[in-house]
Parts: C-alpha cells; sequence; structure tokens
C-alpha cells in the first residue's frame, strides 16, 4: 500500500492550531462583535473541522476522488435542508 | 468447466448448497438474503393489504358502522405504515437489488456480505416491534406522526411504532451503505459506468437517496420519542415548540422516500422494455441522468406536503416551483422508454404488460402530482382524495406493478422455474383493472370534495357509489395479487426448469445457469460488450454463456 | 466475449489472511472499508444535522432565551472538554501512524490513551449534567426554573417555555454525542485488544484507521456543538 504516512511533527502541529482555535474561540466570545459573534464562532469552528478532516482524517493525501465527493456531497444537503428550511422560518411574518 | 455435483448428480446452486434452518438464518450469500426479504415483504403486503380492505369495507356506506372511529383512526394509520416502511422502501432493493446487483456487475457478493445480513435482522427486529405495536392496539397518529398529535395528546403506542420505523431505516440505510460501495468497488474488468444495467444505476441514485435522508426522519422521530418520555416541547406549540418543525424534518425524508420507492421500479421497466422490444435503450446516458437527477431535485421540494399546514407563502412558492422541476427528468424517462419501444419487436409476456402498466399509470400519478404542485389547486384538493389516488397512482400503479414485473422477469433465474404464463397474463389483467376500478373513481371523489382520513361521509352521500366502485376493483385487486402468490409457490414444484436464459435477454445474470452457484460465475467475467446489445443477440441463438 | 483465466487466482490470500474471498486484492477490499465508513459517517452528519436544524430555528426564534441557557453552562468544563477531545484525536492519529511504520508497543500506548481521554470527556459530561439536574434546568420536569434575565435586558425574565426548548436540545444533542462517545470507546476497546495481539502492522490497519475516522468525526460534531452551545452571546 502507497499511503502517504504523516510524521509526527505535523500531527502536533495540527494539535496545537486545534488547540489555539479552541482559546481564540472563547476569547472571541467574551468581546462584543454584534452579529459577527456567531460568524466567528462559526468561522473558526469550521476551519478546525477542516484541519481535522484534511490531516487527521488524511483526506489531503488521499488518492481518492471519491472521498472529497462523498463529504462535499454530504454538507451540500445539510445545507439545503438547513437552508429551505429557514427559508419558511424567516419568511413567516413578511406581508 | 467444472461444476459441483452433488450425490444427485444436481448441479450445484445457491439453494442446495446448503440446507437447513441455520444455513438460511447464517447466511451471507446476497441471493438468500434477498429470498429471507423476500419472505418478510410478503407478509408485510398482505398485513398492509389487510387494512387496505378493512378500509374499504367501512367505506362502501356513507355511515361509519363497520368500525369505531378511533379503530378507523388506527386502520389507514397501520396500513400506511406498514405499506411504506416495511413493503415499499425495501421491496425491490432488498429482493431484487440484492439478489441481482453484484450478478450484475460481475462480482460474487456485495461489498459487505455481514451487513446485508445485519439489515436483514434489523428489518426483522423493526417488523416485529411493527407486529407487536399491532396486536397491542395499534396506532393512530396517521402514518406522518404528526405533532402535538402524535406527542401530546394520543394513548396509542406511538413508540413502540416509532421505534419500529427508526430500526428498519437503519436496515435501509446499510441497505444502501453496501449497495454504493458495491457499485463503486466490485465492478468486473471491463464493466465501466457506461456499461451498467440501468437497474444498478437506478439503485445507485436510490442509495443515495437512503444515506442521505433517512437519518433525518431517523432523528425526527428519536425526538418525538423523547418528547414523549420527557415531556419536552421541541415540536409543542403550547410548550413554545413548533409542529412545522417535525413536519420540516419528516418530509425531507419522506419526499425523497417517495422516490427510494420509485427509481428501482423505473430500473426494472428499463430491463423490461429493453429485452421485450429487441432494442438498446433510447438515450442510455439521459436515462442514468434523469435517475440522479431525480434523486437530486426531489431532496429540494418536501415542503409541496405543508402548503396548507401554515408555512410562509413564499416559502411555498419557492417549493411549488421546485416540485415543477423534479417532474422533467421523470417524463424524460416515460419519453425514451416510448422512443425505445418505437419500431421494436414487442413481445407482450407478462414483465412486459407490467411494464406497459408501470408506464402509463406512472404518467398518470406523475402528472395529477403537477396539479397538486399548484398552490391554488393543492388549497383544493390537499388532504382529500385526490391526493391519494395520486400517490396510489404511482406507488401501487407504479411501483407495485413494476415489482411484480420484475419478479415475473427474473423468477426463473431466481427459482430455475417457469411461471405458468397464461396466469401470468391473467394476474396482470386483473391487477390492471382492479387497479384502475380502485382508484380513479377516488380522483373524482376528491375533486368533488370527499375529505381523506374520514371515517363516516354520511354529510354527502353523493360520494357513495364511487367509493362501491372503488372498493370493488380493491376486491379484483386483491384477486390479481393472491395469483402470483400462489402460482410462484405452485411452480417451485411444479414448473417448467428454466434455462439460462428464458427470454434471450441481455445482460450479465442471464449468462449464468438459472438459478446460479452460490459464488455466482465460475471465473470473473471480462466485459467488452456495451449494456443492451440487442443488435447482437440474434433470435433463437444460444447466448454465450459466462461460464 | 473474453473471460479472464487467470484474475481469480487469488496470490494475495496467502500472503494476507485478513483478506476476504469475494475481493480480488487486498487493495480493493480497503477501499471498499474506508469508502464504507465515509458514507456511514455522512449518515451521521445527516442524523446530526436535523438537530442542527431544530436548533437553528429554534436559536432564531428565542435567542433571548438561548443566551440565558447558555451562560448557565460552565464554560470552563466545555473548554477543557473541547480540549480533551482533541487531544484524543491526536492519539488516534499517532496510533493509526503507529501501525503504518510498524511500532506495534506504541499503538496499544496511544489507543489506551484515546480510551482514557474519552473517558475523560465523558466523566466531565456526566459532572455537568449532574450540575443541571441540581440546578433544577432539565426540561420537562415540574421544577425546571431558569433564574434569571436575558442578557443586557434586565427588564426582560427568562421566558420558560422557550428556555426548556434550549435544554431539550442541550440534552439531545450532547446526549446524542455521548452516546457516540459510549460506543467509540467500546469499539476501541475491541480494537486495542486486537492490537495487543498484534494483528495491526503496516500491511494491515484498516479497521484502525476507520475506526479513527468514526473518532475523529465525533470530535468534529463537538468542534461544533460547543460554540453552538456554550458561547451564545457570552459577551458582557
Amino acid at each position: 500500500m502507497s499511503e502517504h504516512i504523516s510524521s509526527v511533527k505535523l500531527y502536533i502541529t495540527i494539535w496545537i492550531a486545534l488547540m489555539v482555535g479552541t482559546i481564540l474561540t472563547v476569547m472571541a466570545a467574551r468581546i462584543d462583535l454584534g452579529v459577527f459573534n456567531p460568524i466567528v464562532a462559526l468561522a473558526i469552528a469550521s476551519t478546525k473541522a477542516v484541519l481535522v478532516v484534511l490531516f487527521f482524517m488524511h483526506v489531503k493525501y488521499t488518492h481518492e476522488k471519491l472521498t472529497k465527493l462523498v463529504i462535499v456531497t454530504a454538507i451540500f444537503f445539510f445545507l439545503i435542508l438547513l437552508a429551505l428550511t429557514m427559508a419558511d422560518y424567516g419568511t413567516r411574518l413578511w406581508t | 468447466m467444472a461444476t459441483a455435483a452433488l450425490e444427485t448428480g444436481e448441479r450445484e446452486t445457491y439453494l442446495n448448497r446448503e440446507y437447513g434452518v441455520k444455513s438460511w438464518l447464517l447466511t451471507v450469500d446476497h441471493k438468500r438474503i434477498a429470498l429471507l426479504y423476500l419472505m418478510g415483504i410478503t407478509f408485510f403486503f398482505f398485513v398492509g393489504g389487510f387494512f387496505a380492505l378493512l378500509i374499504r369495507l367501512e367505506l362502501l356506506t356513507p355511515a361509519g358502522d363497520l368500525v369505531q372511529a378511533d379503530t378507523y383512526n388506527k386502520l389507514f394509520t397501520m396500513h400506511g405504515q406498514v405499506m411504506v416502511f416495511f413493503f415499499l422502501i425495501p421491496a425491490v432493493p432488498a429482493v431484487l437489488g440484492n439478489f441481482l446487483i453484484p450478478i450484475m456487475i460481475g462480482a460474487k457478493d456485495l461489498a459487505f456480505p455481514r451487513i446485508n445480513l445485519l439489515s436483514w435482522y434489523l428489518y426483522i427486529i423493526g417488523g416485529l416491534l411493527m407486529v407487536y405495536t399491532i396486536l397491542s392496539g395499534g396506532v393512530d397518529t396517521g402514518w406522518t406522526f404528526y405533532t402535538p398529535l402524535s406527542t401530546e395528546f394520543l394513548n396509542t403506542n406511538v413508540v413502540s411504532a416509532a421505534l419500529a420505523v427508526f430500526v428498519s431505516g437503519f436496515s435501509s440505510i446499510l441497505t444502501g451503505l453496501n449497495f454504493i460501495v458495491t457499485i463503486h468497488r466490485m465492478r468486473a474488468p471491463g464493466m465501466t459506468w457506461n456499461r451498467l444495467p440501468l437497474f444498478v444505476w437506478a439503485h445507485y441514485a436510490t442509495s443515495i437517496i437512503q444515506v442521505l435522508g433517512t437519518p433525518v426522519v431517523a432523528i425526527a422521530i428519536v425526538l418525538v420519542a423523547l418528547e414523549r418520555l420527557f415531556h419536552l416541547g421541541i415540536f409543542n406549540p403550547s410548550l413554545g415548540g413548533d409542529p412545522l418543525l417535525f413536519q420540516h424534518l419528516f418530509w425531507f425524508y419522506s419526499h425523497p422516500a417517495v422516490y427510494i420507492m420509485i427509481l428501482p421500479g423505473m430500473g426494472i421497466v428499463s430491463e423490461i422494455v429493453c429485452c421485450f422490444s429487441r432494442k438498446r435503450i433510447f438515450g442510455y446516458k439521459a436515462m442514468a441522468l434523469a435517475l440522479l437527477g431525480i434523486a437530486v431535485v426531489g431532496f429540494l421540494v418536501w415542503a409541496h406536503h405543508m402548503f396548507v399546514a401554515g408555512i410562509s407563502l413564499y416559502a411555498a412558492l419557492i417549493f411549488s416551483l421546485l416540485t415543477y422541476f423534479v417532474g422533467v427528468p421523470s417524463a424524460i424517462k416515460v419519453f425514451n422508454w416510448t422512443s425505445t419501444m418505437y419500431k421494436g419487436s414487442i413481445r407482450y409476456q407478462t414483465p412486459m404488460l407490467y411494464a406497459f402498466g408501470f408506464i402509463g399509470l406512472f404518467t398518470i400519478g406523475g402528472l395529477t402530482g403537477l396539479f397538486l404542485a399548484c398552490l391554488g389547486i393543492d388549497v383544493h384538493v390537499t388532504d382529500t382524495y385526490f391526493v391519494v389516488a395520486h400517490f396510489h397512482y404511482i406507488m401501487v400503479g407504479g411501483m407495485v406493478m413494476a415489482y411484480l414485473g420484475g419478479m415475473h422477469f427474473w423468477w426463473p433465474k431466481i427459482s430455475g422455474k417457469m411461471y405458468p404464463e397464461g396466469w401470468g397474463r391473467l394476474a396482470a389483467l386483473l391487477v390492471f383493472v382492479g387497479f384502475n376500478l380502485t382508484f380513479f373513481p377516488q380522483f373524482i371523489l376528491g375533486y368533488m370534495g370527499m375529505p381523506r382520513r374520514y371515517w363516516d361521509y354520511s354529510h354527502s352521500p353523493e360520494f357513495q357509489i364511487l367509493n362501491v366502485l372503488s372498493t370493488a376493483g380493491a376486491t379484483v385487486l386483491a384477486v390479481g395479487y393472491l395469483l402470483p402468490m400462489i402460482y410462484f409457490v405452485w411452480s417451485m414444484r411444479y414448473g417448467k426448469a428454466a434455462p439460462d436464459n428464458p427470454w434471450n435477454a441481455a445482460g450479465l445474470e442471464w449468462m449464468i445457469p438459472s438459478p446460479p452457484s452460490t459464488f455466482n460465475f465460475e471465473e470473473e467475467p471480462v466485459v467488452t460488450w456495451e449494456a443492451y446489445n440487442y443488435d447482437e443477440i440474434k433470435e433463437n441463438e444460444e447466448v454465450p454463456v459466462a461460464h | 466475449m473474453h473471460t479472464s483465466s487467470t484474475a481469480t487466482v487469488n496470490h494475495e490470500a496467502h500472503d494476507n489472511p485478513a483478506l476476504l474471498h469475494y475481493f480480488a486484492t487486498a487493495e480493493q477490499q480497503k477501499d471498499a472499508a474506508s469508502l464504507g465508513m465515509w458514507i456511514f459517517l455522512i449518515t451521521e452528519i445527516m442524523f446530526f444535522g436535523g438537530m442542527f436544524c431544530a436548533y437553528l430555528v429554534y436559536r432564531y426564534w428565542y435567542f433571548g432565551d438561548f443566551a440565558a441557557g447558555s451562560s448557565s453552562l460552565s464554560l470552563t468544563l466545555g473548554t477543557i472538554n473541547t480540549i480533551v477531545l482533541i487531544g484524543s484525536s491526536l492519539t488516534v492519529a499517532l496510533a493509526v501512524r503507529c501501525a503504518q511504520v510498524g511500532k506495534k508497543k506504541a499503538i496499544v500506548v496511544n489507543l489506551i490513551l484515546t480510551i482514557l481521554l474519552g473517558l475523560a470527556f465523558l466523566g466531565i459530561k456526566a459532572k455537568e449534567y449532574k450540575d443541571k439536574f441540581d440546578e433544577h434546568h432539565i426540561p420537562g420536569q415540574a421544577s425546571f426554573f431558569l433564574e434569571g434575565h436575558i442578557p443586557r435586558h434586565p427588564d426582560i425574565p427568562v421566558n420558560q417555555r422557550h428556555a426548556q426548548i434550549y435544554f431539550s436540545l442541550y440534552f439531545a444533542l450532547t446526549g446524542m454525542h455521548a452516546l457516540h462517545m459510549i460506543i467509540g470507546v467500546g469499539l476501541f476497546s475491541f480494537l486495542t485488544w486486537k492490537a495487543t495481539q498484534g494483528t495491526f502492522g503496516p500491511g494491515y490497519y484498516t479497521p484502525l484507521e476507520n475506526g479513527g475516522l468514526y473518532w475523529h468525526f465525533v470530535d468534529i460534531v463537538w468542534i461544533y456543538l460547543f460554540p453552538l452551545l456554550y458561547l451564545i452571546d457570552r459577551h458582557p
């Protein structure tokens, strides 16, 4: 099997990045950013998630394009669930 | 070519390789698992059908005089739940899909045979939970479990029914997962995506829906159960919740679910139409893309079940528009089947009769769906018999006919025996006549304003004559369904032995013996021909065998 | 039409006892297992996704009450739990790496660390649940009461019905997550046992890799749950 083997250094680096992200998100929550608070929180969370997917779950080094297609498909349909549901809730009070 | 010969001199097949209950209950052979599913599917079809007959008997007269009102609610609820979750969703994939997909792609088995067996056990456990629900008093929420009726106001077995659906849903997810991995990873050399039978494409598209949609209804049901058990208010307006949220989560799955039911049937119809027209499918790529298109767009339309429930008008407009779009790929398929038949050499054996029935009845059902997509019309006919007729045209006139057509088409391969063709055609005719007599009057009833789920219509006695016609039709339909059960069983003992390829059909499954040996192929096939190569298969000529 | 005469003679079966007979090569089997696990994970995305949808709807409707509920959670314990879980993802990734390079003893060490961190997470979660019980923040109970007011609006008290919906979703989301952690700990206990028998090495570590994928997924769910549940409107 010609699998890519990441170095211990890479894993530790990603781990540190995830720690930093955690601390950042707690700090950002303590500051009043108005409507940007949830946006920043989700952005940091998504960055952390992407790091886990790419490096801990080895998606960056896979030779399989199908894996990426599967992930993107799931995210797409999840967002459809949220978006079209909110299309109802967001417009219920419109006249 | 070496085949194992048993002591009796018989060729070894997947049926006679091992005998005994344990060899069936612990099998990992996809073909045996398909037959295990067939037992369950047939059982639940009759359970659901029994409830339907009671409903039709009650509706013979305007007064509610056969059963109590609450009992009637239980009848239509359990008819719906049993038919949807324990018959329609699993029937084609778990029986025909399981049996045929590995063979059609040139593989020895599915990617995960033990998970396949687990799927069956989950289906049975879910089924037993459903039987328990029925025997211990039933459930009367409607098959849709709408809240807060299901969470707060009913004393019936909502939790066990919900659990039954949850467990069977998990079975469905694992089957879909198995099929996707199998089709991606287990195709024989030369079996490229462009050479796959449309039956396989159909199950691929179905499996995508199964893995993406089912989990959402699973969590919706879990939340209903939690709400019931812990007095939560997630879907309860008096506790601050929104009943429409349940409906959003429920229909996000349940609309694509109807495509889980119909896409495999469309795959069957493509196989049958090509064989009995002796022609390649018209527009192979368009047919494959249409299957995927239905699967994808089918996820975007769910709130058309909620037009009058209280969603915003703007959301309703969006969903109405998207619902019109989903009709397009289905229409493409109907045009392509018709074009396949044009200038073909048509044969009218039983499978083809069912395929004709499917194409006509699915078209009517599908077109009436477009009526319902129109907000102005939907306001008047929603929750009437118009809707009931619409979905029965697709599910019964479409999917059940495709299922029966497929069972007849592949019965020789599965059992090694021929069914009696005369009886087959008679049954198909009875099903077609009985079906139309049952459900066409319901379009008119709905248009005239008869509400669904009503046990008593004595305020409108003018509905009676159409109801009587409908019940008469249901009786004919029941006979039509009973006949194949009888002659299939009869054929296992007394039927003529089937050759490898009784229909002179194209496809890898017709190049191996009937019934197949346990590992399907003596040697892994190498595919060098396109799908539906009917121009290469001469009439009455022995088709070269794969082994 | 041709049939292949050598394709099914399976030399690999002799080298790799884990190769199942209906696969042509070990690589095909590994690719199938990997794809299977990824598809299972997307079903989990949609499963949790339904609850995230419910959360989104009610946070949109009842933002103030959600913020009040969020403030009643312990930020300290939540942050510690996040750090613990991310640490366990590191140890899982290292365990798989050890298998890839053949350090069989180190696999066991990393797997045990993963399990310990997972159990630590569950222990802290149990403590948080107990705190909610003691503070009468269990939804659906007659004794439920979330004291206080909407953040920065001292004149608007918390709406108890809306707050109960926040806690319903809090328990549903974290409870379902914890259930997946428990299953994960069970799964990894099995994998640790197998590792002690020397099953995993550079030639075969598929169950480790796929178990790792599952664990990382559960970690990612928490990465989203933490800000969504603990960090609503936490600023003064």
